[in-house]
């Protein structure tokens, strides 16, 4: 299947679910949102939002900024 | 009856600045943005005695080229975060990138996850807000829950529309983003402060203005305050500063001095002199000169 990431195309075995995904991307600690087609799904759904083929995904975090 | 000021103790120079669900100590508020290496960010923030920063939201890239983050450098129980919404030129994403950064922020368990600092912008080259898509977005988060202290141009009726649409804080630009032009208009600012806080004219004392942006030198941030401005904002006057925790330093007595003077209250101004040493009890001149 395939996913959109950061705008960048990912290809994977098996659908992840959110929080799998940001593990496998070494976020797993790591303070950050995550939007998937535009919705943002917090935290606490992470482990049981299984991504579906195409979905759209934003991943941030804070940088510096004014 | 004289009264005494005491500055030996830094924190006791302000009165606390209510912003929303948050109480400030100091009113110099400071971005995280353009520093050459964190380092120089976290001394550079230390020394401007800021308690609040600001920061924006970006797609993950969490580590710098020697793998640290800048979250590292920022100590998150000393620091209220203020996430932005920078670069965003519609309401649409300012309020997407908004409710990311409250996501961040709640993860963090920092006070800054009630808050927003809006901008939506909309020009790249002059960075000036978007008066419609600013209102809109402020409407949107003041009712999703934010406090919003709204980045916006001088024009004092949109201060009076953002405040009326529920901002927290109105944050005029003292000139464009970045450009270290200081306070363009200063009777601009003075009029924002008038309608917003002037009983007169349907204002309260208490409701919060922060000039942001444009300030280039300690003489800006000064101005800012002795107009009346609850606080100061600004970033790049610190951070592309040739010794920047040297610039921090001095923004930090700048504001207090143009806080401490507003409050002193200035002398009118006048044509002519007025002499400070008495004309009565002057020696007598030599005869004959």
């Amino acid at each position: 299947m395939k996913l959109i990431i950061n705008g960048e195309e990912g290809t994977f075995d098996e659908a992840p679910t959110i929080e799998q995904l940001l593990e496998t991307k070494g976020l797993g600690q790591a303070p950050c949102a995550v939007e998937v087609n535009a919705e943002l799904i917090p935290k606490r759904k992470h482990a049981q939002h299984r991504l579906r083929e195409g979905d759209i995904l934003e991943i941030v975090s804070l940088v510096g900024g004014g | 009856m004289p009264s005494t000021v005491e500055i030996k103790e830094h924190t006791s120079t302000y009165e606390p600045l209510r912003l929303g669900r948050c109480t400030i100590a100091n009113r110099l508020i400071v971005g995280t943005g353009k520093y050459e290496n964190y380092e120089i960010m976290r001394q550079a923030l230390d020394r401007s005695g800021a308690q609040v920063v600001t920061v924006a939201v970006r797609r993950e890239r969490l580590v710098d080229d020697d793998g640290r983050s800048m979250l590292d450098f920022i100590d998150t129980d000393r620091y209220t975060i203020l996430p932005n919404t920078a670069g965003c030129f519609s309401a649409r994403d300012a309020v997407r990138v908004a409710r990311l950064g409250r996501e961040i922020l709640e993860q963090l368990d920092n006070p800054g996850r009630h808050w927003v600092k809006l901008e939506v912008l909309g020009d790249k080259k002059t960075l000036l807000p978007d008066p419609v898509g600013t209102l809109e977005a402020c409407k949107e988060l003041h009712d999703d829950g934010f406090d919003v202290l709204c980045y916006s141009s001088d024009d004092p009726i949109m201060a009076i529309r953002l405040r009326d649409a529920g901002a927290t804080s109105v944050m005029p630009a003292g000139s464009p983003i970045g450009s270290g032009r200081g306070i363009s208009n200063p009777a601009a600012i003075l009029t924002i402060l008038e309608l917003l806080k002037d009983p007169a004219h349907g204002g309260a004392p208490d409701y919060p203005v922060i000039v942001d942006a444009g300030v280039g030198t300690p003489s800006d941030v000064t101005m800012a305050m002795e107009l009346g401005a609850d606080g100061v904002l600004l970033n790049t006057g610190i951070a592309h500063a040739k010794d920047p925790i040297r610039m921090a330093a001095a923004m930090n007595a700048a504001c207090r001095a143009g806080y401490l003077g507003y409050r002193a209250g200035r002398i009118p101004k006048r044509m002519y002199a007025s002499a400070s040493s008495p004309w009565e009890g002057m020696i007598s001149p030599i005869p004959g000169e």
